[in-house]
């Protein structure tokens, strides 16, 4: 039974790595916290340029979006971090060199351009799903184009959006892994690291069971939210 | 600007053929883990819905790991998991050596268990829409279980689920990126070669994308023939 044990949890291997593999997972955290809202701020953007009524706004969202979509995150990641990022003559001129010579802000970048297209998707098919007659209703009760927005249109969109957009963000901290093949130290990095040096297995276990309390924590909390928000349409009783 | 342009060509000192090479990689890893992970996605959604209690939570056990954990750790753990433990059970049987696995192998059984766990999300929600009447019409004209299933509620299934898998199948496409990290030579890996020699990373990684559009636009048209194929029992007349 020690010997199974030891396979799983070796507590001198855990006092090598386990604060380390904390320390991961709070980068791991701060990288996804601060890309998803950037690419929320973003994704709104793109989702008001997709229903534009200008032609030009909505072909380049809606190529934006198919764009970033369509290819996989880890070679738009490569693509900044090596490609934008062997240009040091360019950014030094620009004085941006400090950005891109550091694999932490690339992967913030990547993550964030990622995100806000799919988030652009998701803001646009809530927008679509508010029916026209709310809009008009609003606009007979003579409410202001800003107040229609901010009492009608939005509130019932963010209703629609939560599951989803909650959903994203899971599938982003799943993403952010791929951090750690351009040297940043989030769990995975640690994992691999720790692998690279201890040979044990075990390390990548941990890494999972951190992976699956976020993720699992995060889905149940969105249930309750959505429980919430959703409240006044349950059946009675 | 022709120069570089000529990296991408076919002949001499073109990568041309390295890239579509690579990408021939790509598309059969995407290929071979369909047939395995859809029908095991389809299994495990049926699971779900059995009257035994053990068999349902073996299965949200599982939806739950393979859909929690990133594509990457599950490749890693699949990968160097399976040679760990294959080593660890020969050298009990007195067997001394290096086992290997091929990466094609692993990844493709990492990627398929990840397109199970997420398909059977898809099956799942198409089951629902089948009604029971379906069943018990099957069985009132005296077909065999098997028989309902194949000929009445999985052509049902496929007109409901196809717009998820279609997802689940760009999905997949865009994961199978991740198998350049446990050195099998895909598009990706091919990519990273290139830049490695040429020094031109935006060009090839540019190229690269290139070819995931392109194998995405491809898809996406094919399954929207599927759709419409399914769907043209349900057409306007006229």
């Amino acid at each position: 039974m020690d010997g199974v044990l030891g396979n799983v949890f070796d507590a001198a291997l855990w006092a090598t790595y386990g604060p380390r593999m904390l320390a991961g997972l709070w980068v791991t955290l701060v990288l996804v916290a601060i890309s998803y809202s950037l690419g929320m701020v973003l994704g709104l953007l793109l989702a008001f340029a997709r229903l534009s009524r200008w032609r030009i706004l909505r072909c380049v969202s809606a190529t934006y979006c198919w764009l970033m979509r369509g290819s996989p995150l880890l070679a738009q990641l490569f693509l900044l971090y090596y490609g934008l990022g062997s240009l040091r003559e360019f950014w030094q001129d620009w004085g941006l060199w400090w950005f891109f010579r550091d694999a932490w802000y690339c992967a913030l970048l990547a993550f964030s351009l990622n995100t806000a297209a799919y988030q652009a998707e998701i803001f646009r098919g809530s927008f679509l799903a508010i029916p026209a007659g709310q809009q008009e209703a609003a606009m007979a009760l003579g409410l202001s184009r800003w107040a229609r927005w901010c009492k009608v249109t939005l509130p019932q969109s963010l209703m629609v959006a939560i599951g989803p957009l909650g959903n994203e963000l899971i599938l982003l901290i799943k993403a952010s892994a791929l951090a750690s093949l351009v040297t940043v130290y989030d769990v995975m990095g640690i994992a691999k690291l720790a692998f690279s040096r201890s040979f044990d297995f075990q390390v990548y276990l941990w890494a999972a069971v951190l992976y699956l309390l976020i993720v699992e924590t995060l889905r149940r909390l969105l249930r309750v939210v959505e429980r919430r928000l959703n409240r006044h349409l349950d059946s009675p009783g | 600007m022709f120069e570089q342009l000529a990296l991408l060509s076919f002949g001499d000192g073109g990568w041309g053929l390295a890239l579509l090479s690579g990408a021939g990689i790509t598309l059969l890893l995407a290929v071979c883990c369909a047939p395995i992970g859809l029908p095991l996605g389809l299994l495990l959604a049926s699971a779900e819905r059995s009257r035994h209690r053990f068999v349902r939570t073996l299965v949200y056990g599982f939806s739950t790991v393979f859909r929690g954990l990133p594509e990457l750790l599950t490749l890693f753990i699949v990968y160097y998991g399976f040679q760990i433990g294959a080593q660890k059970l020969l050298a009990l049987n007195g067997w001394q050596g290096q086992v290997d696995i091929s990466p094609f192998v692993a990844a493709m059984v990492a990627l398929s268990l990840v397109l199970a766990a997420f398909s059977c999300e898809v099956w799942g929600a198409a089951f629902k829409v089948v009604g029971k009447g379906q069943y018990q019409a099957g069985m009132a004209l005296g077909m065999s279980r098997s028989r309902t299933f194949f000929s009445i509620i999985l052509p049902q299934l496929l007109r409901v689920a196809l717009p998820g898998l279609s997802n689940n199948w760009l999905t997949l496409l865009k994961d199978t990126s991740l198998v350049s990290t446990i050195s099998l030579v895909d598009l990706m890996r091919q990519t990273g070669l290139a830049v490695s020699t040429t020094k031109e990373p935006v060009l090839f990684y540019s190229a690269a994308c290139a070819i995931y559009l392109l194998f995405a636009a491809v898809s996406g048209r094919a399954f929207a023939w599927a759709e419409q194929r399914y769907n043209r029992g349900y057409g306007r007349a006229g």
